[in-house]
């Protein structure tokens, strides 16, 4: 398992969550791991879904 | 059965036709479009340099790749003609091909000033990837680079290629970078920060000619300055492409006109993205696509289902500056009310009864974005 916190990227706008981060603006605090966030959270640049994040690994 | 047919392959195309296929992964569909059809994100042509992205990278998604993906056949480079709104068709050439329902995902072009010179035709644009490929291979090794426009692509691509080690010079008519979204103050700490990465600001004129000169091209400006740089790009907005629609007899005004059920005057004929007028609002950013896309899909897959828009900011693409914006409605009654500091401007958009209709916010002051965005009213209820 690994423990490095990891940065992703929103295909659909560009939007970056760094896990280091968070996206403490909508509640979700700096550290929190992609799997852990709720699926109701959305794209807070382009409104897609969780579910529909289609993220891609930018760096591990 | 004849296939639903999308034309437009940019954002609201494939993303209606992702949206389509959750809930119906039967109906026939086809996807048509002029350009070479990658699924990418145009968003991200306008910050690549600064993420360290090629071209190449940008694109995800071939269109044979989004074919298989959608269950889709997806037509790259091919051209339509005509629509017969009558009879359901519309025409490629001498090809004639019937549709079940059409949606007109055009897009938008950008807007060409008048603009004299040896070098005019030489100016570029960046509307999609493939503009954008050949952006940046004229570029490449080159040093300094004039924007025609300073609204939002304009001033995220000083941003960008500024980050990027070039020199940038940028022009516009209005006194002030955003000037449509940011009341002066804001627009104020925009630039000093550009300005500290290097952009030149060339605010409340205008270019008259662009001229070829020695390795490059001499810029005149209305006030008399002459700028020497290697290329010309221009960003001075988008208009949405109504010609086929106009043509075919569908009503367009600003936009392709669209009800809020994104149904135009033809029947069975569906318009959202950059072309499109949806309830008089002509919104060409991401986040109403996506809202438009969820609805049109249950439409087309049979529950006809109205788009809301609730109010949705507008990142600004500068982290030199971060800026989000939400600008009031049009001919909304207010006043801007605007708290600067030296690290963040807060303007506020106050309707005389004490609502929020808009803001505008710059730097630190970009921390506040949810919270007020939870006030505004929505765009479309």
């Amino acid at each position: 398992m690994t423990t490095e916190l990891r940065i992703w990227e929103c295909i659909v706008c560009g939007y970056v969550y760094n896990e280091a981060e968070g996206d403490p603006e909508h509640g979700i605090k700096a550290g929190t791991r992609w799997e852990d966030i709720p699926a109701d959270w959305t794209c807070p640049e382009c409104g897609v879904a969780k579910a529909d994040f289609e993220m891609v690994l930018k760096a591990a | 059965m004849n296939p639903i047919i999308i034309i437009g392959s940019g954002l609201a195309g494939y993303n209606t036709a992702k949206e389509l296929r959750k809930l119906d992964t039967a109906t026939p569909l086809l996807i048509i479009a002029n350009d070479s059809s990658p699924f990418y994100s145009k968003p991200m042509l306008s910050n690549a340099l600064t993420s360290k992205k090629t071209p190449e990278a940008i694109a995800l998604n071939t269109p044979e790749q989004m074919a298989t993906q959608l269950n889709a056949t997806v037509r790259a480079h091919t051209r339509v003609d005509a629509i017969d709104t009558a009879a359901h068709t519309l025409r490629i050439g001498d090809e004639t091909l019937a549709y079940s329902k059409l949606v007109l995902a055009l897009g938008a072009d950008q807007i060409r000033l008048q603009i004299n010179g040896s070098g005019a035709d030489n100016i570029l644009t960046v509307n999609d990837l493939d503009d954008y490929a050949r952006f940046r291979s004229t570029i490449a090794g080159k040093k300094r680079i004039a924007i025609i426009g300073a609204g939002l692509i304009g001033c995220e691509f000083a941003n960008d290629l500024a980050t990027g080690g070039y020199g940038v010079d940028i022009i516009d008519i209005a006194p002030q970078a955003l000037g449509r979204l940011l009341p002066p103050e804001g627009g104020a700490l925009l630039q000093a920060r550009l300005a500290a990465l290097g952009v030149q600001w060339h605010l409340g004129t205008s270019v008259q000619t662009v001229d070829r000169a020695e390795n490059g091209y001499a810029v005149k400006l209305a006030n008399g300055n002459v700028l020497r740089v290697d290329v010309v790009l221009s960003a001075v907005g988008l208009k949405p492409r109504t010609a086929l629609a106009a043509a075919a007899g569908i009503q367009v005004k600003r936009g392709i006109v669209a009800n809020r059920h994104l149904e135009t005057s033809a029947p069975d004929v569906y318009t959202l993205g950059d072309c499109a007028e949806i309830e008089g609002l002509v919104m060409p950013y991401v986040m109403p696509i996506m809202h438009a896309t969820r609805a049109l899909a249950q439409t087309l897959a049979g529950k006809r289902t109205a788009v809301t828009f609730p109010a949705m900011p507008v990142m600004v693409k500068t982290p030199a500056c971060p800026t989000i914006v939400s600008p009031p409605a049009t001919g909304a009654a207010g006043t801007w009310q605007v708290e600067a500091t030296a690290d963040g401007v807060k303007s506020l958009f106050i309707a005389a009864d004490g609502k929020l209709l808009g803001f505008a916010l710059n730097g630190t002051a970009t921390a506040e974005r949810a919270k007020l965005a939870a006030q505004l009213p929505p765009v479309l209820a």
